[in-house]
């Protein structure tokens, strides 16, 4: 940490060198945009990163059970701020009613199949990616199926146990597992930019942040986030988004971003998990490490 | 208790601190964490029940140890595998602990781990003992250059009360004389038991006779890094944006600033090319316009003139101090890799955003890391340091250590994988030539015509070949046929032997002997050197040819002239040194200026051999 600069200055532009280096070390990158408060930082520091530009797609992995709101809220930033913006999802299991809500699978299963297996699979470029078209502000299926070789994600090394493991750069072999046990040494500011092929790396941007670093610097940076993190009057927001089957509104009252700082400074927040409302955490013994080996982000 | 948990603010205006911990595999590292996040409140709701409860179910004692322990992986190995980071605050900052595994297995996470620490805490098991790993970690947090470390002698509970000082007097000297003799002064040495909690957040434990601070206070008493804001400024360019969208005529030039300060105005050098300009304005998104930035913030700057700059490239500013350039370093280097670090293997360096291939020249001394002492190999093994010469595949700009960090240190790629890194203490080039050569950059009178513009005009990119050989081999018939073959293809291309200049620009130091005396020829190298740089520069394919060049002498040349667009070539039978050159082409059994025209001159540019 150097001293004259503030701690959101740091991360700021920790960030961005980062950022910049994955930009110019991966040919074909893109950035996985959960539409969350974090990746939604994470494109904002994109924008500064590179002067107003963000030259690479944005990927979305569409479960068709995302909040509603989502997706008005990715499709309109998309067209405002001109994004490149691709979208994947599963639709073999979509169409068999392999889910959770269906009552055919348990959560966990459920995840595996409308997030892990439709992110790899977007991945790679081995089923369809559909990329918004903006003369036309539609989507159509993407001509590019080049596999991605870097991809920008907006995980925090302090959302929970295995994610505070991981380095900046970190390599994911053909089957996009994380060999945690063997990770590249990552040392002063120079990380793993050389892969072998059929194999990619994910860069984590934001792995320093904590969830008030996110909400302090959404409000320094006035970031656009979804309404769905601020109660609307029902007493009642979402601390964390995810499908709707599976992630839950805390109760609270905060309105706005001050009200949300607040919250998790000196409320009743401050000591409470952040992915509470998440219940597929809990079915994998709350490190989420069963998911995230097989490439969940 | 003197806890941080709840409305403890201003929280915002405090500053946050990286600290590792370190030391050999079960001397309770991950028990003092646990035990400074238990002890200051810091742990969130529920989970000092849930690890209970886990224990519970798994029928095994609880520890502090196990807070720490997510994944489940590591509760199976009983060690800690990889570097987990863990937050608590004091009344004065907040701090990220980083817990570095203790097995030697896991080095390569250790450093990663500590290279983001400001300050150290270093475990010795007062039981066990100084061990491998203690003196190990010890040598690496001075490597990586972390100056503050507090030594943490634990487990003292398990003393008799009437041992303890003993005990902790005779790890302080002898783990003391150690950290002398690498250079690394301890700011304290703190008798704790993280177990039982003495001296950790409170002085407890019956050991009146220790008078210093207690871990938090040992924390609180570190201090922030200062901005390297006073050095000579550096900055590596790190990428070059030109972004057409929104119709964006800016062409940036991106990086970090390493050290120093950069000005609206400052007249700048991008080292090695030696091109010089002007800073026109500093850019940013979304934040009112900057006229300095300083070191620490990722920022960009146009230029006012176009030149063409490149990543790895060194940004400095004229006037101040300016850094080396040149292809040949020594270094202080710590090995990772699976396999050892061997000369003669083709491996890569990175310093900054530069990256470049590089070979293991010669090893000058290894050095057990933990022990410290002093192995003749000529090769380096994993988890070894050594002190080595690297050859470069092409001049870079860097500084030696001392003042400078980001300049200085450097990781080594082995195939796919960072296997090694290092600190450049001196450049085994020639010093005094690079100091000329600097000057010669700086005083240089431009054209209005850019290197980039004068390739448009002429078609072709500047290039060097150097032909050598023995004595007895006609270089010069090759050389001939290869000009004019280029010439009749459209290039511009002139031949130049040695001879052209010896009895004339070198007139004044030709003797019958002043080729093999080193230092005459060295003198008559450098100024070809020069005429070879003048000619490059006003865009010529140019054609040396010289005897009996050896390796040392090319890296001469590559020092002298500003392109990397050179070719060298052995001409005659290979010979053992046959690794120096870029090419051995062998005139007996081919036609050496056809394969040289094909080499330089790719069809489908041009079909044939034009003669």
């Amino acid at each position: 940490m150097i001293d004259n600069m503030t701690h959101l200055e740091n991360l700021e532009n920790t960030s961005i060198h980062i950022l910049r280096e994955a930009y110019n070390r991966f040919g074909n990158l893109c950035m996985l945009w959960s539409i969350g408060k974090d990746s939604t930082v994470m494109l904002s520091l994109a924008r500064k990163a590179f002067f107003g530009h963000v030259p690479f797609p944005l990927v979305h992995i569409d479960t068709h059970y995302k909040i509603p709101e989502m997706i008005v809220y990715r499709d309109n930033l998309a067209r405002e701020w001109q994004l490149d913006m691709v979208y994947g999802e599963n639709s073999a299991a979509l169409k068999d009613k392999l889910t959770f809500p269906d009552g055919n699978t348990t959560r966990i299963e459920c995840c595996k199949n409308l997030k892990t297996e439709a992110l790899r699979n977007t991945l790679s470029g081995e089923w369809p990616r559909y990329r918004m078209d903006h003369s036309t502000r539609t989507y159509k299926v993407d001509k590019n199926t080049e596999p991605y070789t870097g991809v920008i994600v907006g995980i925090r090394a302090d959302e929970e146990g295995s994610r505070s493991k991981e380095r900046y750069f970190s390599p994911r072999d053909k089957n996009n597992d994380w060999d945690v046990g063997d990770q590249p040494p990552e040392f002063w500011g120079q990380y793993k930019t050389d892969f072998k092929p059929g194999t990619h790396i994910r860069i984590h941007p934001l792995l320093d942040w904590t969830e008030l670093d996110v909400w302090e610097y959404i409000r320094q940076e006035n970031v656009p986030v979804v309404p769905l993190y601020f109660n609307q009057g029902d007493g009642k927001r979402y601390r964390s988004l995810g499908c709707w089957p599976c992630t839950n509104p805390v109760d609270s009252d905060a309105r706005n971003f001050d009200e949300i700082i607040e919250e998790l400074k000196t409320g009743k927040f401050a000591n409470i998990a952040e992915r509470s409302g998440r219940a597929q955490d809990k079915e994998d013994g709350g490190g989420l490490e069963e998911l995230r080996k097989d490439g969940y982000m | 208790m003197d806890t941080c948990k709840n409305n403890c603010s201003p929280v915002r205006e405090l500053k946050e601190m990286n600290i590792v911990i370190v030391g050999h595999v079960d001397h309770g590292k991950s028990t003092v964490i646990g035990r400074l996040l238990a002890d200051t409140g810091s742990l969130p709701d529920g989970k000092l029940e849930m690890v209970r409860e886990l224990c519970r179910r798994t029928s095994k004692p609880f520890e502090y140890a196990f807070l720490l322990d997510a994944l489940k992986d590591e509760r199976a190995q009983g060690i800690t595998i990889d570097t987990a980071r863990s937050f608590f605050k004091t009344e004065k900052r907040k701090y990220i602990i980083i817990d570095a595994p203790g097995h030697i297995e896991f080095l390569k996470n250790m450093i990663t781990g500590a290279s983001r620490a400001d300050a150290a805490l270093l475990v010795i098991d007062a039981h066990e003992g100084i061990q491998e790993n203690s003196r190990r970690h010890g040598y690496m947090l001075s490597m990586l250059g972390i100056k503050q470390v507090a030594v943490l002698i634990n487990k003292l509970d398990l003393i008799a009360e009437g041992d303890r000082e003993g005990i902790y007097d005779n790890i302080v000297n002898e783990y003391g004389a150690f950290l002398q003799q690498i250079e690394l002064k301890p700011t304290c040495f703190i008798p704790v038991s993280a177990a039982e909690g003495y001296n950790i957040a409170d002085k407890t434990g019956y050991m009146d006779w220790y008078t210093g601070p207690t871990v938090l206070d040992a924390l609180d008493r570190f201090t922030e890094v200062l901005p390297p804001d006073d050095l000579p400024f550096r900055m590596w360019v790190q990428d070059t944006y030109k972004f057409t969208a929104q119709n964006d005529e800016r062409r940036i030039i991106a990086g970090t600033v390493s050290s120093g300060k950069l000005h609206v105005g400052d007249e700048i050098m991008f080292l090695p090319s030696g091109k010089k300009t002007f800073v026109k304005s500093i850019e940013g998104f979304n934040e009112e316009p900057k006229n300095t930035v300083s070191a620490g913030y990722a920022t960009g700057f146009c230029m006012t003139e176009q030149i063409y700059a490149k990543r790895g490239e060194l940004i400095t500013i004229i006037g101040q101090d300016s850094p080396l350039t040149g292809s040949k370093i020594k270094a202080s280097v710590f090995w990772l890799g699976k396999e050892p670090l061997l000369p003669d293997k083709n491996y890569k360096i990175k310093i900054g955003s530069a990256q470049v291939g590089c070979r293991l020249t010669s090893v000058i001394g290894v050095l057990n890391a933990a022990t410290l002492e002093g192995v003749e190999q000529t090769f380096v093994e994993r988890h070894e340091v050594a002190r080595c010469v690297f050859r470069l595949d092409r001049p870079l700009a860097f500084d030696v250590a001392g003042q400078f960090e980001e300049t200085v240190r450097f990781v080594i790629v082995d195939g796919y994988e960072i296997a090694g890194g290092g600190i450049i203490t001196d450049m085994a080039d020639d010093t005094e030539l690079n100091k000329k050569l600097i000057r010669r950059d700086i005083k240089w009178i431009k054209s209005s015509i850019t290197a980039e513009e004068r390739e448009k005009y002429y078609n072709q990119k500047a290039q060097l070949i150097v032909l050598t050989g023995k004595t007895q081999t006609d270089k010069k018939s090759i050389a001939r046929n290869l000009e004019k073959a280029l010439l009749k293809s459209g290039k511009i291309a002139y031949y130049l032997g040695i001879g052209n200049l010896l009895y004339g620009v070198d007139a004044d130091i030709k003797s019958e002997d002043s080729l093999n005396t080193p230092e005459e020829r060295h003198e008559h190298i450098r100024r070809l050197g020069e005429v070879a740089n003048l000619m490059l520069d006003a865009g010529n394919i140019l054609i040396v040819t010289a005897s009996e060049l050896g390796s040392g002498e090319l890296d001469t040349l590559r020092q002298i002239i500003t392109t990397d667009n050179v070719l060298t070539v052995w001409v005659g039978p290979a010979v053992n040194r046959i690794r120096d050159f870029d090419l051995s082409l062998d005139d007996g059994e081919m036609d050496v200026a056809a394969e040289l025209f094909r080499i330089i001159n790719p069809p489908p540019a041009c079909a044939g051999f034009p003669l």
